[in-house]
């Protein structure tokens, strides 16, 4: 895997190089989105976009707010119809062309943002709501079937506005799996959640998805949350898919900036290409210790991805200079970062433990210790922007 | 679903619905062309003719009469309504609940049957005479005319000024009073300069709802004798004075216009917070009886006049009389016939323009929306009067019939229904009908078993609002129903122009507790909350 010099526009060979391994090509996925775009008015919101969700995985559509994500979850459902592409779900065209099935002819469940539960039905009727075509003693087993897996044996009867938002979110879940839909779409599931809440039910739905075998696509502007339910995180920005892969790939060996950026702190350290070392500002990194450094890189500038966590911040030894100064603190609890501005302009985030105190004033040294390979980019993609972000 | 880009529309589709967007326009169309059909019959009187006629010393009078009655009444109501207003939201006077309602009720009495009371009671040879009359009293002072007519709007329609005055204080985040007195402000001087522009555009909107309703109200000044526009205009068509009724009636809407206008500039630029704390009431001192014997005035004399005098025909039964007038039930049957067919239609005429308003929002189905309103802010003896020429030279197959009735009173108050429709379908959350159509209904399936059912109480408090409105409705119906219907209303008036008063009591006393049914459907509908 190399990084953000592989262009855009191949994409769709990109799933096949994670996870799963894709053993056949033919067989497709159970929903392949084919360049597909959309846009209201003159504003496009997704250009051409292309991705394939295998059965049984829990796929992730992350991304600020406004890239879209929300707005794809919509085309695959049949709630907008695309401008141009395909959307095939288990290998039939639902959109394209001039074919437009409508949402009640997909086969897909919808876990809606705040919910969507019929206000004047219970829990139980809820879940009945899209089991027209059993008869009633099938479809009171289902329903208990579906309270059972989502653990509200004894709510059945309460309405929607006498349940918790975890129980609510329990009950939107049932209501959407109970017509064993090809495929279930959750639109930010746990934004109506509160903190505690959101992090308990993330393992909780991810139990219930995993156990009724569905194939999810859910789609999170939370990094934390699309890593912790998700078997391939698909990160978008600006309508475009800018990589997709297991959570720890793409947290690892992020393919852009912006992906570096968007999952948890990122700093860049620039450095210059040596023979078998990188020079930098901190001293020489081995080659070996960089993520996929190609021959044609070498004699050349580049950034090195470092996370607060690969870097720690100390004293100046006597009369040293060290390697900046600290002009930061952010407390994050049983942690601190400390940013460090470096001699050269730069700044890194180091995280150090709330025991362990860095002088604020002075000079600092900073000890790059990583134990894992490091992500680079070359130099010239260096945007105008500073290098963080959260 | 909240998308990014695509808030608050419902649908699957971007385009409008076709056959919605049809039936909508339908019934804008149908609203507005019997309004246009009054333009183009001015239009045939001819140029010199019209301007002679509107130039004419009489109409420059009635003009007149009209602009006074409005500014008295208006300036009357803000007078009884904002201290009202501001004693039982602001202050510690006792019992602020018990006065809150009380000095809302006004509203429930329709000003034709407070006006026939006050006749009846202050009238020169009234009860209130007769009353006097050992201690040597011959006759009182004259009620007809202006004073009766601005004494009696007034008592009728502070309310709206109260009402819409009031939710202003109580929304009103008292610590921006706080933050005045720091800054070495009196309570005065706060109120002034705080208050006053935080409420104003409360206080305009109820003036608003009472101009129009001054403008447009026919009972007043036609029982008072008081020559307004709707009286003149009545009088006009009834005898023939077909071109001076109709140019009088386009002049009465042209004002209306006005008002309209005026009352967006007065508005200004609504820069009024609402939510916030309500800090501790204003302390009354001494003046907390002056307060208590100001609010006990108000609701006395609106109230207790006219109940008092109802209860005294009761009381003296209904000897007397001949036997033409005596009532009949048949004609409250009539009443909820033509009211039950006015809120059904009326429901079903809304259906499609709410709709659309609500889940298509477009400069088409705003436009289709407003021209539905037309109707409201015209004069019932305008519309009346613009009716009989439409029906009498295009629709003679119903003229005279129930069905040219009830479709005047559905362009009356076609509003209400549409309103409270559109309010309950955009409290409906989009993603619903989305989630049914997922869970494999198809769009009007969805329709059916969850956006209707979550708007069946919007639909059937419009629908009742309708309904009791309908029943009070009294210019329209004098002037279109057909000859030998009667309703309750139109039995009040028939009582009234031959003088027996004592007829009506029956009929006053079902409208009385029909309004009080309309009041309590619109304070459940708004949640409207007194404490």
């Amino acid at each position: 895997m190399s990084n953000s010099t592989l262009s855009t526009t191949d994409r769709s060979n990109r799933t096949e190089s994670t996870g799963s391994d894709a053993d056949d090509e033919d067989a497709g996925g159970v929903l392949e989105l084919d360049g597909v775009s959309k846009s209201y008015g003159t504003e496009s919101v997704i250009a051409d976009l292309s991705l394939s969700v295998e059965e049984g995985e829990i796929l992730t559509l992350l991304g600020p707010s406004g890239c879209g994500k929300t707005t794809t979850l919509r085309l695959i459902a049949g709630l907008d119809r695309p401008d141009g592409g395909e959307v095939r779900l288990n290998g039939n065209v639902v959109s394209g062309g001039d074919t437009f099935r409508a949402p009640e002819e997909r086969g897909v469940g919808v876990v809606f943002q705040e919910f969507a539960l019929f206000p004047h039905l219970t829990a139980a009727e809820n879940i009945a709501f899209g089991l027209k075509d059993l008869d009633e003693a099938e479809r009171d087993e289902r329903v208990r079937d579906l309270l059972d897996l989502v653990g509200l044996e004894t709510q059945g009867e309460s309405y929607p506005d006498e349940l918790s938002g975890g129980q609510q979110q329990r009950v939107a879940l049932a209501r959407s799996l109970a017509p064993e839909p090809a495929i279930l779409l959750l639109d930010e599931p746990f934004s109506n959640l509160d903190v505690d809440l959101r992090v308990q039910m993330r393992e909780e739905v991810r139990r219930i998805l995993k156990e009724a075998g569905v194939t999810a696509v859910s789609v999170t502007h939370d990094q934390e949350e699309a890593m912790s339910i998700s078997d391939r995180v698909a990160v978008m920005n600006d309508g475009d898919l800018e990589q997709i892969g297991e959570p720890e790939q793409v947290f690892q060996h992020p393919e852009s900036r912006f992906v570096a950026g968007f999952l948890g702190y990122a700093g860049f350290l620039p450095g210059r290409i040596a023979g078998e070392v990188v020079e930098t500002e901190l001293g020489t990194v081995g080659r070996d210790q960089i993520h996929g450094l190609a021959p044609e890189y070498d004699d050349t500038d580049i950034d090195i991805l470092v996370r607060p966590d690969d870097v720690s911040a100390h004293p100046c030894g006597d009369g040293g200079e060290g390697h900046g100064k600290v002009v930061g603190k952010r407390y994050l609890g049983p942690t601190i970062l400390y940013e460090v501005e470096l001699h050269g302009g730069d700044s890194l985030l180091c995280m150090h433990n709330h025991d362990e105190t860095v002088p604020t004033d002075g000079c600092v040294e900073v000890t790059l210790d990583a134990g894992h390979e490091l992500a680079w980019f070359p130099r010239e993609q260096r945007p105008e922007t500073g290098p963080y972000s959260d | 679903m909240a998308t990014e880009q695509q808030t608050g529309t419902g649908g699957g589709d971007d385009e409008q619905p076709l056959g919605l967007t049809v039936a909508s326009g339908a019934v804008a169309a149908a609203v507005v062309v019997p309004l246009l059909w009054l333009v183009k019959t001015a239009l045939e009187v001819g140029f010199a003719e019209a301007l002679s006629l509107v130039t004419r010393p009489t109409t420059v009078e009635v003009f007149l009469n009209s602009a006074v009655l409005v500014t008295l009444v208006t300036a009357a109501c803000i007078g009884l309504g904002v201290p009202l207003a501001y004693l039982t939201v602001r202050t510690d006077l006792p019992f602020r609940r018990f006065w809150t309602v009380v000095v809302s009720l006004p509203l429930v009495i329709p000003s034709y049957i407070g006006a026939f009371a006050f006749v009846s009671a202050f009238g020169p040879r009234g009860a209130f005479q007769r009353l006097l009359a050992p201690l040597g009293v011959e006759s009182l002072p004259e009620i007809y005319g202006l004073p009766g007519a601005v004494l009696v709007l007034t008592l009728y329609t502070y309310p709206y000024v109260f009402i819409t005055t009031r939710a202003a204080l109580k929304s009103m985040d008292t610590t921006l009073i706080d933050a005045a007195r720091t800054l070495n402000h009196t309570r005065w001087e706060s109120f002034k300069r705080v208050t006053v522009p935080q409420i104003r555009p409360a206080v305009a909107a109820g003036s608003l709802l009472t101009a129009l309703y001054v403008l447009s109200d026919f009972g007043t000044p036609a029982i008072m004798k008081f020559d307004a526009f709707t009286r003149v205009i009545y009088v006009e068509f009834g005898t023939f004075g077909r071109d001076t009724a109709t140019l009088l009636s386009l002049q009465l809407i042209a004002v209306t216009l006005l008002i309209l206008t005026l009352e967006s500039k007065i508005r200004g630029d609504e820069r009024t917070t609402t939510g916030g704390r309500s800090g501790s009431p204003m302390p009354l001192g001494r003046w907390k009886y002056p307060a208590l014997g100001f609010a006990a005035l108000v609701a006395t004399v609106a109230l207790l006049v006219p109940l008092g005098i109802l209860f005294t025909w009761l009381a003296q039964g209904v000897a007397a009389t001949s036997q033409s007038l005596a009532f009949q039930p048949e004609y409250a049957f009539n009443s909820v016939l033509v009211a039950a067919a006015t809120a059904g239609a009326a429901t079903l005429a809304g259906l499609p323009v709410a709709y659309l308003a609500a889940r298509h929002p477009s400069r088409l189905s705003s436009v289709f929306e407003r021209a539905t309103y037309v109707g409201y802010a015209v004069p019932g003896v305008v519309l009346g009067l613009a009716l009989v020429y439409f029906g009498s030279s295009y629709a003679t197959p119903i003229y005279q019939t129930l069905y040219l009735l009830v479709f005047a009173y559905i362009i009356r108050f076609l509003p209400q229904a549409i309103g409270s429709l559109r309010a309950s379908f955009l409290r409906v959350d989009p993603a619903l009908p989305e989630a049914a159509r997922t869970l494999g209904e198809t769009p009007s399936g969805a329709f059916r078993h969850v956006t209707l059912p979550l708007v069946a109480p919007g639909l059937f408090g419009g629908a009742a609002l309708v309904f009791l409105t309908t029943m009070k409705e009294l210019p329209a119906t004098l002037l279109l129903r057909p000859s030998g219907f009667s309703t309750l209303v139109t039995h009040i008036w028939t009582a009234y122009e031959q003088g027996y008063f004592g007829q009506a009591v029956v009929p006053a006393f079902i409208l009385l507790f029909v309004s009080g049914l309309s009041m309590l459907v619109i304070i459940t509908q708004e949640g409207y909350d007194v404490k």
